[in-house]
């Protein structure tokens, strides 16, 4: 019961965070709002027992992408948004219909769905981060070398971009 | 217990909206924030079936995800930046060299 509760508290933070993100003006504003979906996300992983997961969501999502994310929009001094004429009236066409057929999906998934069967109880850790390594460095080991690669490239090709050209 | 199509539900929502925000959004940034939020969102199933099957190679998969996620966000920004110099704006209907 408490595992139900605490899971609808933070499934509607994260949808509302969401929500909030589409109708902000103000890239800032959207920031946040993302961050806030973030960290609900990492409560929603510690309630099904991811615990490397949910720590590394705060550490990376939350934290360092994020603070990438707000710091460009500081440095280009991101103000408002602009809006296209007629976004009013497309949203209005195709939001409603949209919503409708997808408030119609979830209500027949929740209604429909068997209760049971989750084998985490509340508090359970199941992905710590002995057991993750371990299939890290075993199973994965080729791809794990490889993403070591990627983010050398990433780095280099993101001081390569970003730097004043020298003309 | 919760079943497992309620967390299903909730990543499919936030895909929805990320979907949603790429397509109505016309800042840049923006834009590149619903992306994040549309990796959340499968994130969020990944570690939903690594938990109810029991495979802890879903969370293999989202450490992945993040890492490409992390590389995606560095690039991604230097190239905004460096567009934002050579265009004076963030907003994607004027950055249209390649429109015909």
């Amino acid at each position: 019961m408490l595992h139900t509760i605490l899971f609808l508290i933070f499934a509607v933070v994260c949808v509302g965070g969401a929500i909030n993100l589409l109708v902000q003006k103000a890239p800032i504003a959207s920031a946040l709002s993302l961050i806030l979906v973030m960290s609900s996300l990492a409560l929603i992983y510690l309630l099904l027992g991811a615990e490397f997961v949910a720590v590394v969501q705060v550490i990376i999502y939350a934290g360092a992408i994020m603070v990438l994310f707000v710091f460009t929009i500081m440095l280009l001094n991101a103000g408002q948004e602009e809006r296209l004429p007629n976004a009013g009236k497309a949203a209005m066409l195709l939001g409603i219909p949209g919503l409708i057929i997808g408030g119609a999906a979830v209500y027949w998934v929740v209604t429909h769905s068997s209760v049971g069967g989750t084998r985490v109880a509340l508090g359970q850790l199941y992905g710590s981060a002995p057991s993750l390594g371990r299939l890290l460095f075993r199973e994965f080991l080729l791809p794990f070398e490889v993403t070591s690669v990627l983010i050398l490239i990433a780095i280099m090709g993101a001081v390569v971009l970003a730097r004043r050209g020298e003309q | 217990m919760i079943p497992l199509s309620w967390y299903l539900t909730l990543s499919a929502i936030l895909f929805a909206c990320g979907v949603v925000g790429f397509l109505i959004k016309r800042n840049i940034i923006t834009i590149f924030m619903s992306i994040e939020l549309m990796l959340n969102g499968v994130n969020l199933s990944f570690v939903a079936f690594a938990t109810y099957w029991n495979a802890l190679s879903g969370h293999a998969f989202v450490f992945f995800v993040m890492v490409v996620a992390a590389a995606e966000a560095a690039v991604g920004l230097a190239i905004i930046i460096s567009v934002f110099r050579t265009r004076e704006t963030l907003n994607v209907d004027r950055v249209n060299l390649l429109k015909l």
